[in-house]
């Protein structure tokens, strides 16, 4: 599904984000990425949605050859995905549902499907009943329910949330993050960046742990261990 | 309704500010350019007027017969440089002496015998009114056996042409000038226009949408402010026209042809201005 083997990745300015990451996402997953700021999560997501190249070593995603993408295979594959980020990224000048509709707009979704797809997936993330407001209209726990919603629509085969509650209070991040094991569990495999150790203690789920651009951990592989490292 | 369209009108509805304010940019940029291409348009007007006096006078040995003289007068008119070729006799020359000259009617009135030869005035076409094309129609009328003298006024027409590539060169450069300015500036405020929804496109390419669809709406909105630009240009000058025509002088329009060419020429700065930033902004980001 998601395969890194020996990838490395160089920063623009010289020096290493990745260094020989390896390691193997199957399907209907659930992988918490972990790691200091810096360590190089954010740069193992934006290879997997193909925002930035491999320096070196082999990234495949749900098909997709990273080397071998040309840019007009880049939305192809970011289709597949759904994405969510610590900021949400959400357009101010659209409803929430517009929001959501948007996503399946610029796929080319038959028109007439999408009201109903999109009450669907705002009725799974609980805010059927805000469809009409707007982003500044929600707290942070709903903007990020919005952007969840936005990147379930296309029927993604994996969820990347990239910090999703680096954002939000300790009520908002349960919420999201239960809302997220919802989701993995009827089918979705879900790679969470995250440095809330908190949450990556409550779930029996898989950790794989970077330090300075190398994976240190990973619990698939690794003994386990009582914690991630301070 | 189409994607690309309801895409590129709600950028107007949300952004209605911006939107008025390219559209304002690109309309002024397209004004000066149109009042200058007004003010060249009008001067060429002025000198296509005085190039209409571009004459060749041949005057006529006197009793020259008049069948030698309506065949020559066919000849000339043969010539591919010629418009028309019209005799004038002795006697309606005294009479335009008469008409023309007021003051000196006294004079003629106490004549003996008429003075005034009789005369071919020639008038070249349009394209063949230059210094060139004077002098050797002017050598071809000396050949014929009847002809006594070849008047055409050789200073004067060459001062015309010298005032023709003077006004060509600095229509030429000057309407560049401004041209290239106008481009710069309405670049500019389109650009802005599509830095001002960076963030927009961002979202987009990270939902999957292809470059070809980010693309599409920017064009069209590109094309179509250019276009009101263009629109409101040809009003802002109509309206400078009207003013200068009730006030100063009396002056020309453009063309239908030439509003139409300021209009298609804001929408393809539009267009091209909008593709050219959007396609930055794609490999960018």
């Amino acid at each position: 599904m998601i395969k890194f083997t020996n990838v490395f990745k160089a920063f623009p300015k010289g020096g290493l984000a990745l260094k020989d990451v390896s390691f193997h996402i199957a399907k209907g997953e659930f992988v918490f990425l972990t790691g200091h700021s810096g360590a190089g999560k954010s740069t193992v997501l934006k290879l997997i949605y193909a925002e930035e190249p491999v320096t070196s070593g082999e990234v495949r995603v749900s098909g997709f050859n990273a080397a071998e993408l040309r840019p007009r295979d880049v939305p192809m594959l970011r289709r597949r995905l759904g994405i969510v980020f610590q900021d949400f990224r959400l357009l101010e000048d659209r409803t929430a549902e517009e929001n959501v509709a948007f996503a399946l707009e610029v796929t080319g979704a038959r028109r007439s499907s999408i009201p109903a797809r999109v009450m669907r997936v705002l009725t799974q993330v609980g805010l059927a009943a805000k469809a009409q407001a707007y982003p500044r209209e929600l707290s942070g726990g709903e903007q990020q329910r919005v952007a969840i919603a936005r990147a379930l629509v296309n029927e993604p085969t994996v969820l990347l949330a990239d910090e999703p509650t680096g954002n939000l209070d300790e009520r908002a991040t349960r919420g999201v993050f239960q809302l997220l094991r919802d989701i993995n569990a009827s089918g979705t495999a879900v790679v969470m960046a995250t440095h809330d150790l908190d949450l990556v203690r409550q779930a029996p789920y898989r950790v794989i742990e970077l330090q300075e651009g190398a994976l240190v951990y990973d619990s698939a592989v690794d003994e386990p261990r009582e914690a991630a490292s301070p | 309704m189409n994607l690309t369209v309801r895409e590129s009108l709600i950028a107007f509805r949300r952004a209605p500010l911006l939107s008025a304010l390219s559209v304002t940019t690109i309309a002024f940029s397209l004004f000066v350019v149109g009042l200058f291409g007004l003010v060249a348009v009008n001067l060429q007007h002025a000198l296509q007027d005085v190039a209409e006096r571009v004459e060749i006078v041949a005057y006529l040995l006197p009793g020259t017969p008049i069948e030698s003289i309506t065949l020559a007068e066919k000849d000339i008119e043969a010539f591919p440089e010629v418009q028309s070729a019209a005799y004038v006799s002795e006697d309606s020359a005294l009479a335009r002496a008469h008409a023309e000259l007021v003051e000196f009617r006294d004079v003629l009135q106490e004549l003996e015998r008429n003075p005034l030869p009789a005369s071919i005035e020639v008038k070249l076409k349009p394209r063949f009114r230059d210094v060139d094309h004077v002098n050797e129609v002017a050598d071809r009328l000396r050949g014929f056996g009847f002809v006594d003298d070849v008047r055409f006024g050789r200073d004067w027409v060459e001062k015309l042409d010298r005032l023709r590539g003077i006004a060509a060169a600095v229509g030429l450069v000057v309407g560049a000038a401004f041209a290239v300015v106008a481009i710069i500036i309405i670049g500019t405020t389109i650009r802005m226009a599509v830095l001002q929804r960076s963030r927009e496109i961002a979202i987009m390419r990270l939902v999957g949408a292809t470059n070809g669809f980010i693309r599409r709406p920017f064009l069209l909105q590109g094309a179509i402010k250019g276009m009101l630009g263009g629109l409101v240009a040809i009003g802002l000058s109509y309206g400078a026209y009207t003013l200068i025509n009730r006030w100063l002088i009396h002056a020309a329009f453009f063309s239908k042809e030439q509003a139409v060419a300021i209009v298609g020429f804001g929408t393809l700065i539009g267009l091209f201005g909008s593709a050219a930033s959007v396609g930055r902004h794609l490999r960018r980001v």
